[in-house]
């Protein structure tokens, strides 16, 4: 069973602490984790994608560029034959303005599996990755 | 002296603290106004262009993106910018100094850009802008420092006082940031500002800044230069309550320890850019909580001194320049700073807080530090590390 997470900043975000803080927390649910680290251009994250071939993609930014570099990630990824099905998922501070839930929407509606952008995005989040493990499990059985 | 440096030596002749805002906007309109407001505030204030992400990182084109699309963004794109905008930006605010805030481990541009629109103060380091601000070798952020800082003619404050912002024991910070004004001066700038961003403890802080000024006094004798003070760079009080009490405590650690300058944060910090009107409250609770408070002469010695001193001179005393010492202090983890995950940083240290609220190192690594000196292992685990970064914002918001 691939229980491998990439974890990556976006590319124009340095901000770590929450790359630190999401790979002790996914790696405690029992995941594997490769943390790309900050600053990570759409094409780098695209082919460490092609080389690990996760089972997710968590996408961390709370510099407040989330809205703008979020989707020019994916869709980079979407543009590579092997990775048009990865899940992809977004959280943190997304905008510089707090949370903003129609933009949000607009992310789910570009291909994003799921988008963790406010105070509920850790409770949130470990229920999506306890489901996922779940379906992945099923998926692996059948 | 520069004009920024000596707006701020006129006022700590006159014992005033310097309060400076971190603010920046991608609409020249409305930095203008911000900065009007900085100079309209109750305080003695210095004005800041606050540079955004994309330019940050060099990525010019997603600047002019967004400026094109009206995307926000999280700062002023100084170099997508006309010069004769940001001129227009600065125009008529002539009592006011302007420092240009970064994060560029690459600044050459970002350099030119200031100096093209009459600017004469910024800030950052080869290490500080690179560490924890870039994905780029760190030898390449010494060399593209180096040819920035050499053309450079203004005041340059270093960003080493503030590494990660938040769980880097008082002695990495003061030793970093003495290291970078070295490296400045090395490079022919002969007006420098040495930072130091508030942590855990106001003790151990005070004795930190102390620090900070004695060894500024030994190794940079022959150069202008002051203290700024960073009000708290890590997980920000929620509560506006606790956001103010933050900020003024950072206003009184920075006159008790005779600081020139203090970076203000506001009570938006936790949550998002803050507005103008934010920005100026921060500004003048900072000023009054400054007014109020008195330099007091001697602090306790818990060794943040001998360790900053043992760490800058083993530094130095590697051969070659400051930049390539650093270079060499970093690859063999004679530097090595605590949860950063650069590549071109050891990665072997770690700290914690103790029960008193003071940063203690919990590992070492191959830095010149007693090993005598670690009393406990650091927070394993995502909750010890969440409750070790919003340790200070929970004192606050209680
Ligand atoms: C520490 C810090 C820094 C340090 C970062 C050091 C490092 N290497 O990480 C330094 C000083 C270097 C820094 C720099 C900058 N910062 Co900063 N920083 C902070 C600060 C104070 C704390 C962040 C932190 O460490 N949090 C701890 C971690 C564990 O929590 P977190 O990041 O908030 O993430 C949590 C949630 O958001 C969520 N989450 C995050 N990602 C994801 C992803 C998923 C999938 C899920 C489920 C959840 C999730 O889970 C985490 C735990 O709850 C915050 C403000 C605050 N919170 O108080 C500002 C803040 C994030 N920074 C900000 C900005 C803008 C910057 C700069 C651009 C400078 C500037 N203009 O002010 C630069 C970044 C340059 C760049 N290229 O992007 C803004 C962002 C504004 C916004 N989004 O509205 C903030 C909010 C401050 C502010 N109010 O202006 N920063």
């Amino acid at each position: 069973m691939n229980n491998l997470v990439l974890l990556s900043g976006t590319a124009s975000d340095s901000h770590t602490w929450n790359l630190v803080y999401l790979q002790l927390l996914l790696e405690e649910t029992g995941y594997r984790v490769v943390n790309l680290g900050a600053c990570v251009p759409p094409a780098l994250l695209a082919d460490e994608c092609e080389a690990e071939q996760p089972a997710l993609v968590v996408l961390s930014t709370v510099n407040g560029h989330g809205y703008q570099d979020g989707p020019r990630a994916l869709v980079e990824l979407r543009s590579r034959p092997g990775l048009a099905a990865v899940p992809v998922v977004i959280g943190g501070k997304l905008g510089i303005g707090g949370p903003e839930p129609d933009r949000a929407d607009a992310l789910r509606a570009a291909g994003f599996a799921e988008v963790f952008d406010d105070d509920t995005a850790i409770t949130r989040f470990r229920e999506f990755i306890a489901s996922h493990a779940l379906c992945r499990t099923a998926g692996t059985a059948s | 002296m520069t004009g920024f440096a000596a707006f701020v030596g006129r006022a700590a002749a006159e014992g005033r603290l310097v309060v400076q805002p971190r603010m920046g906007m991608a609409s020249p309109g409305q930095m203008r106004a911000g900065l009007l407001a900085v100079l309209g505030a109750r305080a003695t204030a210095a004005g800041t262009l606050t540079v955004d992400s994309y330019t940050r990182v060099g990525d010019h084109r997603a600047a002019l993106t967004a400026l094109r699309d009206g995307a926000r963004l999280n700062g002023y794109p100084i170099v997508s910018h006309h010069p004769d905008t940001t001129r227009a930006v600065l125009d008529g605010l002539a009592g006011l100094p302007v420092q240009v805030r970064h994060g560029s481990a690459d600044p050459r541009a970002i350099f030119g850009a200031l100096a093209a629109a009459g600017l004469d103060a910024t800030e950052g380091g080869p290490v500080s802008y690179c560490l924890p601000y870039s994905r780029k070798p760190l030898r390449d952020s010494v060399g593209h420092w180096t040819e920035a800082c050499e053309g450079f003619s203004g005041h340059l404050e270093t960003f080493g006082g503030c590494m990660m912002g938040q769980l880097c024991p008082p002695s990495l910070l003061v030793a970093l940031s003495v290291l970078e004004a070295v490296f400045f001066r090395h490079c022919g700038v002969r007006s420098v500002s040495l930072s130091y961003a508030q942590q855990t403890s106001p003790g151990q802080d005070a004795e930190a800044i102390r620090a900070l000024r004695a060894l500024a006094g030994r190794f940079l004798s022959d150069v202008d230069w002051h203290v700024v003070v960073y009000a708290y760079m890590g997980v920000y009080p929620r509560t506006p309550s606790g956001a103010r009490l933050l900020n003024d405590n950072a206003a009184r650690l920075a006159v008790r320890a005779g600081a020139e300058r203090l970076i203000v944060k506001t009570v938006a910090e936790a949550h998002r850019i803050p507005t103008v009107a934010e920005n100026v409250d921060a500004l003048e609770s900072a000023a009054a909580a400054a007014e109020a408070a008195g330099f007091e002469e001697s602090t306790e010695d818990t060794g943040v001194l001998a360790e900053a001193t043992a760490l800058v001179e083993a530094v130095l005393d590697l051969p070659g320049d400051p930049g390539a010492a650093l270079l060499a202090a970093f690859r063999r983890g004679l530097l090595d700073v605590p949860y950063c995950l650069h590549p071109d940083n050891a990665g072997h240290a770690r700290c914690h807080i103790d029960d008193t609220g003071r940063l203690r190192w919990s590992s070492v690594g191959a830095m010149p530090i007693p090993r005598s000196v670690v009393d406990r292992d650091s927070p394993s685990g995502s909750a010890s590390l969440l409750a070790a970064l919003h340790r200070v914002a929970h004192l606050h918001d209680a």
